[in-house]
């Protein structure tokens, strides 16, 4: 087991003193970061980039890898206790973990979330520690087919056996599959659904800006309206007992966060992929293997450990088409190759052979981040429980803030504050109709990665589909998507039949 | 411990010192000085060659403390550039000043291909030419193919199932396509992705036949032994790649170079493009830039104001004359 012992090796570089302290102190910057809204991993990395040049390469891939560890942790709170996604890569955990906060189970979604971000971070760290050379040539052979039919089979999740309503489910999905077609075709170039010539639309539409829209103002009107803006004190306490138990209680949700974690990582390698998909779909796959799909989006636990296994375990994924290929699987891992060319490592095919203290130094330090950010996410509950005890009436106008500066930071553009309002309303009336959100915040997400696949798979397939059934990979992937497409219709039909007969 | 208070104190004075600095030039000369962060705007997809270039640039700028803001990097690779174009067209207020762009050589075809956006790039405040980035042919090592023969051997008999990956539509990978399908009478399929770093994975996986990434964008499966150049689109032979004949040795002259530069949108003031200028010709000037022009076997001087823009007229007459060759205006 040679890799054994370079992944020793590589713990003993970051227990070094100077590593370890940078560990601690990226965990916690990294955290913080993760929960304010709109400030997410990727603009972490980048302004704390600069600070990286006072110390050794290998201390300075270890702080930003911490950092990276730690916003992945964070993004989760906000998401659980405003309702607002604090990253993009968090948006899976509002669905069920706002919810759950809301019904007074806000320490049990926050156990959660760090549990599950812990098994995926262990999970991950163990699949890249044994399988990272033939994982970089399964990312390798993935081509423009396969993307597509893993794109599809996403969707397909979100609509097969959801439990939702089908009909409502698809008008999700197709409004967010619009609102991704804004821009400019990826193809040709040509502009297009450039509503009122507004040159704001030029850059699309930001998929946070939708979901905070719909998730954060629209929990605000929602809130309004219920308590009538009457003063909500939680009198939820946190006791010792209470804590053990919420572990003991996520033993349903073991087999979700293995899957969210091994899904997640497999996601994460594809390049330009990334956590934020890969959290979509652990949640969609979450919930289309559950037994009791209706209970998702209104609280369920498994709906918050799925999407925060995803993306931890997806966020040390994306390094390794970084590293082996020199392509960055997330725009986090964009900046750290940045970083890697100035500090003289050249990621590729060889930085594996040449650089092995490098490498294994980053993953023994991920795996340290991991364990880190757990405790200190633990440790932290209580503070984070004590925002549910701000009364409505001062706590609403800080998550408004909050939305506004989440929504402008990403492309500081006013036009998308805008856009985020109107979203807002646009949600809350959606959810007064009783649509499900969730499909269109994936469908905005995927949407761009599954029309760019699709134009360049049928360019290299003259125009025909067969090369989707030619392709083995693809060919599997699209078969599993069309049976869960299909499946709801069998169910439909079969419930018909047994109603029938039974008359 | 030590080390972290030395750490602690060093950071400490250096941002002492940045501010004394700032201060002071501000005190003595009206200068421009950036005074927010600056938008370092990227005209392609993450990973590919003029990504790389961008962030090398912007770790050069703060590893060395050229400038007082950070400068911020952000892709905006959607139609073949015209994305970035059309972003830096619209900036407005402050933006002028705070914003530059990382561009290659859709910064001519793109605005031909497509005169319905509005682009005027004769209207772009020039800031410098940092280099100019070589071709080449490339094949994936299984295939066997060990020279430009043997390619126009295979890539004939597959016909148009021969995938041929590159960067967008109409720009350079393009049109080094066209002229290897006329030349040799072939008749490739050129299928675009987003950014060469994409474009040199899927040869490397054999999801595509051949590519005319740079080197940058190949060196790395190059020496891990995957793929393979077969001809330069240069004047003379390339010190990386000595096995690697140009196309006028084969008797098919042809050279074709791409633009690294930086520009500012319409409209920048006059000591703002100074102070771009001046910035940018610092970091030509960096070992580190010299390093990397070196080692990815890049070309070109640093060019700047007038001559720069004279280059930019003179390509975008050449690219004209290309872009109607191959049916695209």
């Amino acid at each position: 087991m040679e890799v054994l012992a370079l992944l020793f090796d590589g713990f003993i570089v970051a227990l070094e003193p100077l590593n370890f302290i940078l560990i601690v102190v990226g965990v916690t910057v990294g955290l913080f970061i993760g929960a304010m809204p709109g400030l997410g991993s990727v603009n972490g990395v980048a302004i704390l980039l600069p600070m990286t040049f006072l110390v050794p390469p290998t201390s300075a891939v270890i702080f930003l890898g911490a950092i990276y560890y730690g916003a992945m942790y964070g993004g989760a709170i906000s998401s659980i206790m405003l309702g607002i996604p604090g990253a993009s890569t968090a948006v899976a955990t509002t669905f069920d973990g706002r919810p759950m906060a809301r019904s007074g189970l806000a320490d049990q979604a926050l156990i959660a979330a760090a549990t599950a971000s812990f098994v995926g971070g262990t999970i991950s760290v163990i699949l890249f520690t044994m399988f990272a050379p033939p994982l970089a040539e399964v990312a390798l052979r993935f081509g423009a087919p396969e993307e597509f039919a893993l794109m599809l089979l996403a969707f397909a999740t979100f609509i097969g056996l959801s439990g939702d309503d089908i009909p409502k489910t698809f008008f999700s999905i197709l409004i967010g599959l619009v609102l991704s077609a804004v821009g400019l075709d990826i193809v040709s170039g040509e502009p297009r659904l450039i509503f009122f010539d507004i040159p704001g639309f030029f850059h699309g539409v930001n998929f946070l800006v939708l979901a905070i829209g719909i998730y954060g103002i629209g929990e605000i009107l929602w809130t309004l309206e219920t308590n009538k803006g009457e003063v909500e004190v939680s009198t939820l306490e946190l006791t010792l007992k209470k804590f053990i138990s919420g572990f003991f209680r996520l033993k349903n949700a073991i087999s979700t966060m293995l899957m969210g974690s091994f899904l997640g990582f497999f996601v994460g390698i594809l390049p330009a992929a990334g956590a934020t998909p890969g959290s979509l779909m652990a949640y969609g796959v979450a919930k289309t293997m559950d037994k009791n799909p209706e209970s998702f989006g209104k609280g369920n636990v498994k709906g918050v450990a799925a999407p925060e296994a995803a993306n931890n375990s997806a966020s040390t994924g994306s390094m390794l088409p970084m590293l082996t290929l020199g392509i960055p699987g997330s725009p986090t891992t964009a900046i750290l190759l940045g970083g890697m060319v100035i500090w003289g490592l050249e990621p590729g095919p060889r930085l594996f052979t040449d650089q092995t203290e490098f490498v294994w130094g980053l993953i023994a330090s991920l795996y340290a981040a991991n364990l880190l950010a757990l405790v200190i996410n633990l440790a932290f509950i209580p503070v984070f429980i004590w925002v549910l005890r701000v009364p409505f009436t001062i706590l609403a106008p800080v998550i408004f803030i909050l939305c506004i500066v989440g929504g402008y930071a990403p492309t500081q553009d006013m036009h998308d504050v805008w856009l985020m309002l109107l979203f807002g309303v646009v949600g809350y009336l959606m959810r007064k109709l009783d649509y499900p959100m969730a499909p269109a915040v994936l469908a905005i997400v995927l949407g761009p990665l599954a029309e760019t696949s699709l134009r360049q798979s049928l360019i290299i397939g003259k125009g025909s589909p067969q090369i989707f059934i030619d392709r083995p990979i693809a060919a599997a992937i699209m078969a599993c998507a069309i049976i869960l497409f299909i499946l709801p219709l069998v169910k439909l039909i079969s419930a018909k039949r047994k109603k029938s007969s039974s008359n | 411990m030590k080390t972290i208070r030395k750490m602690l104190l060093t950071s400490a004075s250096l941002l002492a010192l940045a501010f004394f600095s700032v201060a002071s030039v501000q005190v003595a000369m009206a200068e421009f000085d950036p005074k927010k962060p600056v938008d370092f705007v990227i005209m392609a997809g993450k990973g590919g060659g003029a990504d790389k270039m961008a962030r090398l640039m912007q770790s050069i700028i703060e590893k060395h403390g050229l400038a007082s803001k950070p400068f911020v990097p952000i892709n905006k690779p959607g139609g073949s550039g015209a994305e970035a174009l059309v972003h830096m067209n619209n900036t407005s207020g402050a933006a002028k000043d705070h914003t530059v762009m990382v561009t290659l050589n859709s910064f001519y075809t793109t605005p031909l291909r497509q005169p319905n956006l509005g682009i005027d790039i004769s209207t772009f405040t020039p800031v410098g030419r940092m280099a100019e980035d070589t071709f080449l042919l490339w094949v994936n090592v299984d295939s066997g193919i060990m020279n430009v023969d043997d390619f126009v051997a295979a890539a004939k008999a597959a016909g148009d199932s021969w995938i041929m990956a590159g960067t967008g539509k109409g720009q350079e990978d393009q049109l080094l396509t066209d002229f290897l399908n006329r030349t040799y009478g072939l008749n490739m399929t050129y299928v675009p992705y987003k950014g060469g770093g994409r474009v040199a994975k899927e040869l490397a996986g054999n999801n595509a036949n051949s590519t005319v990434n740079n080197p940058s964008e190949q060196l790395g499966f190059y020496e891990a032994g995957n793929t393979r150049a077969l001809a330069a689109f240069t004047g003379n032979r390339l010190e990386l790649f000595p096995n690697a004949p140009t196309f006028g040795e084969l008797g098919n002259e042809f050279i074709y170079y791409m633009q690294r530069s930086v520009v500012g949108p319409p409209g920048m003031s006059a000591e703002a493009a100074a102070y771009y200028q001046e910035l940018f010709s610092k970091v030509f000037q960096t070992e580190e830039w010299q390093e990397y022009k070196k080692s990815k076997s890049l070309y070109g001087d640093f060019l700047t104001g007038q001559a720069l823009m004279d280059y930019w007229m003179n390509e975008r007459t050449i690219h004209e004359a290309m872009l109607k060759q191959i049916g695209e205006i």
